[in-house]
C-alpha cells in the first residue's frame, strides 16, 4: 500500500467512537522491546542497525495483523510525510528525526504501528478512539506474543524486558489516554488535577508527549513506572484514574453552567465568532478555539452533526496535515491563511450556538459580581 | 547555582515535583528550560528531565572507568545520553543502576509478562539449580546411589556436573 493512502485516509482512532469518546479522544499502549545479543539502536554501529532492521522488518511484516500493512524505510519518507505521521501519533518525534537504518510498519486501519530502531529496536503501539485501554493492551500484547515466536527479545529474569532507557525497563509498557478537559481548564482546577495525578505515579503531558504544551485543552495521562507492577495492574490503575478525571470534567461542566454561565457562553460564543470570521490563524489559536466549540457540542449548544467536522479540525489544522494537500512547502503566513480558510469553510456552516435561557439567579449573580 | 543540564549557565528556573511522596528537584538555565519545554508546567513531567541528569548522578557510585565488556559502553556515555548501550550494560552497571531503578520505579523486580521461550529457560535454570544443590546434599550424606541418579538428571538437561 502506498504511503499516499495512509496519508489521505485518517486513522480509525480519529473517528470519535468508543466509550467516553466525548472526553477521551484516544487510548494508546506501546511496548518497547530489543533483540537479544545486539546493542541498542543509539549505540549500535550502522551495519548492526541495518542488520537488525531487516530481521525485525521481515518478522513484523509476517504478522497476520500486518497482512495489509504499509511498511516504509525512514529515508523514503519526506519531512512533511513524517510530520503527518507524528501528528497522527503513528510515529514519535524522535523517530521522525531518523534516517537510514530505521523504518515504520503500520496496519491499514492505522490502529497498529511498529517503529523499528527508534530508541529501542522495537516500539510497537496500538491506538483506538475513546477509553479502550484494556482492548488496546490486548491488541498489542497479542502482537508481542506473535513476534516473540519469531524474534528473541532481550529479557532479564529480575529486570524484565531490557530497554535503552532505564525508565522503560520491566514491562517496557507505556499506556496513555488523551483527554479533552476544557471545563477543568476554564475553571482553573486543572493544576490540582495534574498534581493529584502526579502524586499517584502517573504523568500528565501535553498533546505531543514529553515536554510539549497542553494545546487545545488536550492532555495525555500515562503510567510513569514500568518495573515492579504487572501490565494488567498498570492498565487497571490508569483506567480508574481516567474514569475519575472524566467525572471531574463532567462536574466542572455542570458547575460552570450553574455558577459561571456567562463566562462559559462568552468563551464559546467568542470562539465561534473568531473561527467563523478570521482570515489568519496559528495552529495554537485554532486548537484552543476549536476546543471550545467541541465543548459547546458536548453541552448541546450546537447540533450533533457538528461533532465530526470539529473533531476533524483538530487534526486538519495541524501544520503538516494542512500542507499535505499543497504542492510546495508553505510559509508560516500562508499556512495561517489556509488554516483560517479551512476553518471558515467548516464552522461557517454551523448555526449560531443555542445558548440555554438562563433562569435568572446564577447568571445575574455573576453579572453583579 | 549552575544549570543541571548544560552545567554551564546560571540556573534561573527551579522546579520541584513530588512523585509518590518523593521530592524531585531540578535547576535549569533559561535556554535549557526552553529547550526542554518547561515553559508550560501543565505539559511537563519532571521525571523525563530528571532522567539523564538524576540518572547520571545516581550512577556516580559505580566505577566510572568501567566499560561494558560486550558493547564497550562506559558510564561516561550514560551520563551523556541517559541511555544504555546494550542488554549486558544492565549487568555491567548493575551496582550503579540499582539505586537509580529503585528511585524511578514502583519495585525492583519485574512482575509482568515473560517471553514464553524465556520462561522455559528460566524454569530450566531453576530446575538445574535445585538439582545441583540436591546433588551436593546427596554427596554430603554419602547417598551415592541418589547422587548418581541426580547426576543423570542434570546430564539429561545438557549440563556437565
Amino acid at each position: 500500500m502506498a504511503i499516499h493512502n495512509i496519508l489521505i485516509n485518517s486513522g480509525e482512532w480519529l473517528r470519535s467512537e468508543g466509550p467516553h469518546h466525548q472526553i477521551v479522544v484516544s487510548s494508546r499502549v506501546r511496548l518497547a522491546r530489543n533483540i537479544r545479543h545486539h546493542s541498542f539502536p543509539g549505540w549500535a554501529k550502522k551495519s548492526e542497525r541495518l542488520q537488525i532492521l531487516e530481521i525485525v522488518k521481515t518478522a513484523v511484516e509476517s504478522l497476520p495483523e500486518m497482512a495489509e500493512a504499509h511498511s516504509v524505510y525512514s529515508q523514503d519518507l519526506s519531512a512533511l510525510e513524517k510530520q503527518v505521521l507524528v501528528e497522527r501519533h503513528l510515529i514519535s518525534r524522535e523517530h521522525a528525526a531518523k534516517g537510514v537504518g530505521s523504518a515504520v510498519v503500520m496496519n491499514k486501519k492505522q490502529t497498529l504501528s511498529i517503529m523499528i530502531n527508534e530508541e529501542d529496536h522495537l516500539r510497537m503501539q496500538a491506538i483506538r478512539s475513546g477509553l479502550q485501554l484494556k482492548p488496546v493492551f490486548k491488541m498489542i500484547d497479542k502482537v508481542d506474543s506473535e513476534l516473540e515466536e519469531r524474534l528473541e527479545f532481550a529479557f532479564h529474569a529480575k529486570l524484565g524486558y531490557l530497554t535503552a532507557c532505564p525508565t522503560n525497563v520491566g514491562t517496557g509498557m507505556r499506556a496513555s489516554a488523551m483527554v479533552h478537559l476544557p471545563a477543568l481548564v476554564l475553571s482553573e482546577q486543572i493544576n490540582q488535577i495534574i498534581q493529584a495525578v502526579n502524586k499517584i505515579g502517573l504523568a500528565v503531558r501535553g498533546l505531543y508527549g514529553e515536554g510539549t504544551e497542553a494545546l487545545g485543552n488536550l492532555f495525555q495521562v500515562s503510567n510513569q513506572t514500568t518495573l515492579g507492577e504487572k501490565e494488567d495492574d498498570i492498565i487497571e490503575r490508569l483506567n480508574k484514574v481516567i474514569l475519575q478525571i472524566i467525572e471531574h470534567e463532567q462536574n466542572a461542566r455542570v458547575t460552570l453552567l450553574q455558577k459561571k454561565p456567562v463566562t462559559l457562553f462568552d468563551h464559546i460564543g467568542r470562539s465561534y465568532g473568531i473561527l467563523r470570521h478570521a482570515h489568519s490563524m496559528s495552529s495554537k489559536e485554532a486548537l484552543n478555539l476549536v476546543s471550545h466549540i467541541k465543548l459547546g457540542i458536548d453541552l448541546g449548544f450546537f447540533p450533533e452533526a457538528c461533532r465530526h467536522p470539529i473533531d476533524e479540525l483538530f487534526m486538519e489544522t495541524q501544520p503538516a496535515h494542512l500542507q499535505k494537500g499543497s504542492q510546495q512547502k508553505l510559509a508560516a503566513e500562508e499556512r495561517d491563511t489556509l488554516r483560517a480558510d479551512i476553518i471558515r469553510g467548516k464552522v461557517g456552516t454551523f448555526p449560531v450556538p443555542e445558548i440555554p435561557k438562563n433562569d435568572g439567579d446564577a447568571a445575574s449573580g455573576e453579572a453583579a459580581g | 547555582m549552575t544549570c543541571d543540564v548544560c552545567k554551564h549557565n546560571q540556573a534561573t528556573v527551579f522546579l520541584t515535583q513530588i512523585v509518590e511522596g518523593k521530592m524531585q528537584k531540578v535547576n535549569l538555565c533559561e535556554s535549557c528550560s526552553k529547550e526542554k519545554g518547561v515553559t508550560d508546567p501543565t505539559g511537563f513531567a519532571l521525571a523525563d528531565l530528571l532522567l539523564g541528569l538524576g540518572a547520571a548522578q545516581a550512577m556516580e557510585g559505580g566505577n566510572s572507568v568501567q566499560k561494558c565488556p560486550v558493547c564497550g559502553f562506559s558510564q561516561q556515555d550514560f551520563k551523556k545520553t541517559g541511555r544504555l548501550g546494550c542488554a549486558s550494560c544492565y549487568e555491567t552497571f548493575a551496582e550503579g543502576l540499582q539505586g537509580l531503578l529503585k528511585g524511578m520505579h514502583k519495585g525492583t523486580k519485574h512482575d509482568g509478562k515473560f517471553p514464553a521461550r524465556m520462561k522455559s529457560e528460566i524454569e530450566r535454570e531453576q530446575e538445574i539449580k535445585t538439582l545441583k544443590s540436591d546433588l551436593k546434599r546427596a554427596v554430603a550424606e554419602e547417598n551415592y546411589e541418589g547422587a548418581a541418579k541426580i547426576r543423570d538428571e542434570i546430564k539429561q538437561r545438557g549440563v556437565e556436573t
